[in-house]
């Protein structure tokens, strides 16, 4: 009969036979875990390389703004006001009430890196935790959660954070709360779309089968395969928050004057733009580096996590 | 009818049936139910392999679900080694489910991808309460016996590995708890002939090694005569014929069984069927034909197929068929039908 006669030993699956390429190496010798892999792999990749190069220098100058800074941000001066790039004493020029643009853009990145990243690490925790539960539990947990979302994601991210920071006043807290609540949603679709995937594949029924309770599945088999999509998802979502931070503190929204954020900078400097044209856009250069900076890391992240033969 | 095997059988199944429901619009609302298994009844006997055959999407891989519990049967008993596998409370199906378990159809999704095979294998094991020194190291063995050197293999993922070697991954990870029964689910469907050939021996090997009992599934009849002692046929959900795979081979009641034989590709002349192979695609489990369920596509059906579905009826020793055309014979009295 015909599977008798194609008995023979098939290339490329002879069991514990070792081929040229495997037998350099020496037994027992383990090939590299999942997250040294991903690490190696950014490291080989330039774009990533540069753009961690410059979130590193963004994020050290605004941890060490206060001893960078050579002028206190909300000192100004009536008679140096909008001084051009490149004045004596004042390297990036001073703003319309003469106040040094490079402390305000160091002190500025605390808040904006403040605003920007908080959001997206909140809606991390709290829509993986949602999103999961939603998908691996299903049902009517499912609908509650998902459709509880589905309202917020009615409203497009710019007016929902509009509408919420216009509700609870401006302020850093209250800025930081309304950007967690237009990201949640976002998150925890990501969150439950890549659980209900999961947990419908074979090795979730197999440790099933073995008898495993719901506990040693969630966490060895579906939090590890479910985290990183979440995760790089979250990542590409830093950038745009920074935006909305910006924007928030642009309309009045966020950041309070005197204090110095690039949003509101680019606000109060916009009346300036004819009479200099390039401290105005200082603000808005470092809100676009940044964000750019965000979007490739994420971008990096994602190849790197991808798992591939 | 009496044989030489022991007995008691190893697993019974009664009436088990599933129907799916069909969820649509704002408020979740039944629209349909698709009947995937209806009424199946069969008894595997300790040491034998029971084949299950039937084209895709006849009900095989949710009865291999619902033989291991891993979906709730809407009806129908299941009684393993003299315990209603149904009725046991979790700390019990816990302990049964060391002694059944399966070998998934798809090598790529059955193999966590965030797992070294070593790690995927010893986690039943840590799962029952073993150290992990002691999980680790029956792992290795079983890989090992399997064909995967450990020292190579043991801590690569499953991306890094064949089809034919996750396969025996798969095999390697039902097998660690040391099961009595072992449901294989289409274990060599996603590969190649040759790889297909290596993966059935490791079975067979096994099954005599470990005194395993099979219910092997497959929609490859070579493959189903290959290795069943008993072959079970399904169409559209339901058994409509059973018997000794020799006798299925040489004399194939059902229509439905002729057309499969006389479809399945042989070398063997003797085995040359004029009757044309059935065309088109089985009906729509939503809504199957009244009666006999294979009456649309049957080059036999008489106008009373479709009254009433027909009951197996032994045909011979070992052997029943549900079909009005052996009407003349007496119906079996246990739907088991051995």
């Amino acid at each position: 009969m015909a599977i008798r006669a194609v008995g023979g030993v098939g290339p490329g699956d002879s069991p514990g036979v070792v081929d040229a390429g495997r037998a350099s190496l020496p037994p027992d010798v383990a090939p590299m875990s999942y997250w040294r892999t991903v690490a190696w792999r950014l490291a080989r990749d330039p774009a990533t390389l540069v753009a961690g190069g410059v979130l590193i220098v963004i994020v050290l100058s605004a941890i060490l703004a206060p001893w960078l800074a050579p002028y206190d941000p909300s000192a100004g001066s009536i008679r140096l006001r909008l001084a051009p790039v490149g004045a004596p004493g004042h390297v990036l020029g001073t703003d319309e009430q003469g106040r040094d643009m490079l402390s305000r853009l160091l002190w500025g990145g605390r808040m904006t890196l403040v605003a920007g990243l908080t959001p997206v690490v909140v809606a991390f925790l709290v829509g993986a935790v949602l999103g999961v539960l939603a998908g691996y539990v299903g049902g009517l947990a499912n609908t509650l959660v998902m459709r509880t979302m589905d309202i917020f994601y009615a409203f497009p991210a710019v007016l929902l954070a509009i509408a919420i920071s216009g509700a609870l006043g401006p302020g850093l807290p209250n800025t930081l709360i309304s950007l967690s609540i237009v990201f949640i949603p976002r998150v925890v679709r990501v969150a439950e779309s890549a659980t209900v995937q999961v947990k419908g594949l074979e090795y979730i029924a197999a440790a099933r089968a073995s008898g495993s309770g719901v506990g040693p599945i969630v966490r060895h088999h579906l939090l590890a395969n479910v985290l990183g999509p979440i995760l790089v998802f979250a990542s590409t979502q830093v950038s745009l928050s920074i935006i909305l931070a910006a924007g928030l503190s642009f309309l009045g929204l966020g950041v309070t004057p005197p204090a110095a954020e690039w949003g509101l900078m680019l606000n109060t400097l916009r009346q300036s733009i004819y009479v200099n044209a390039v401290v105005p856009a200082l603000p808005g250069l470092a809100i676009f580096v940044t964000s750019m900076t965000f979007n490739l890391l994420s971008d990096g992240l994602r190849d790197a996590m991808e798992i591939r033969a | 009818m009496s044989t030489g095997y022991e007995p008691r059988p190893l697993l019974q199944a009664r009436g088990l049936r599933k129907h799916f429901p069909l969820r649509g619009g704002m408020l979740q609302r039944t629209y349909a139910w698709v009947r995937a298994v209806d009424d199946v009844s069969f008894d595997v006997y300790p040491g034998e392999t029971l084949g299950i055959v039937g084209e895709s999407g006849c009900g095989k891989s949710t009865l291999a679900r619902l033989v291991l519990r891993l979906i709730e049967p809407d009806a129908g008993t299941l009684i393993f080694a003299g315990e209603d596998v149904r009725a046991a409370r979790p700390p019990r199906m816990k302990r049964l489910r060391r002694d059944m378990q399966l070998v998934f159809q798809d090598p790529y999704a059955s193999l966590n991808p965030r797992l070294t095979i070593e790690d995927a294998v010893a986690f039943s094991l840590l799962v029952h309460g073993r150290s992990r020194a002691e999980a680790r190291e029956r792992a290795r063995a079983l890989l090992g016996r399997v064909g995967l050197d450990p020292r190579l293999y043991g801590r690569r993922y499953a991306h890094e590995l064949s089809g034919g070697q996750r396969q025996r991954v798969n095999i390697a990870r039902a097998l660690v708890l040391d099961p009595k029964l072992l449901v294989l689910d289409e274990p060599v469907s996603a590969l190649d002939k040759s790889v297909q050939a290596q993966v059935l021996n490791l079975l067979l090997e096994l099954k005599l090694e470990r005194s395993l009992t099979y219910v092997f599934i497959s929609h490859d009849l070579n493959v189903i005569e290959y290795v069943s002692r008993r072959v079970l046929v399904m169409y559209l959900g339901e058994v409509v014929e059973m018997g000794t795979a020799d006798a299925l081979a040489q004399s194939p009641k059902h229509p439905y069984t002729q057309a499969l034989f006389a479809s399945a590709p042989t070398m063997d002349p003797d085995r040359r069927m004029d009757r044309p192979p059935i065309t088109g695609d089985p009906p729509n489990p939503i809504d199957p034909p009244s009666g006999c369920r294979f009456r649309t596509r049957c080059t036999f059906a008489m106008p009373h197929c479709g009254d009433a579905p027909p009951p197996l009826r032994a045909v011979g020793p070992d052997h029943a068929v549900a079909c009005y055309l052996y009407e003349a014979a007496p119906a079996t009295t246990t739907a088991a039908g051995r």
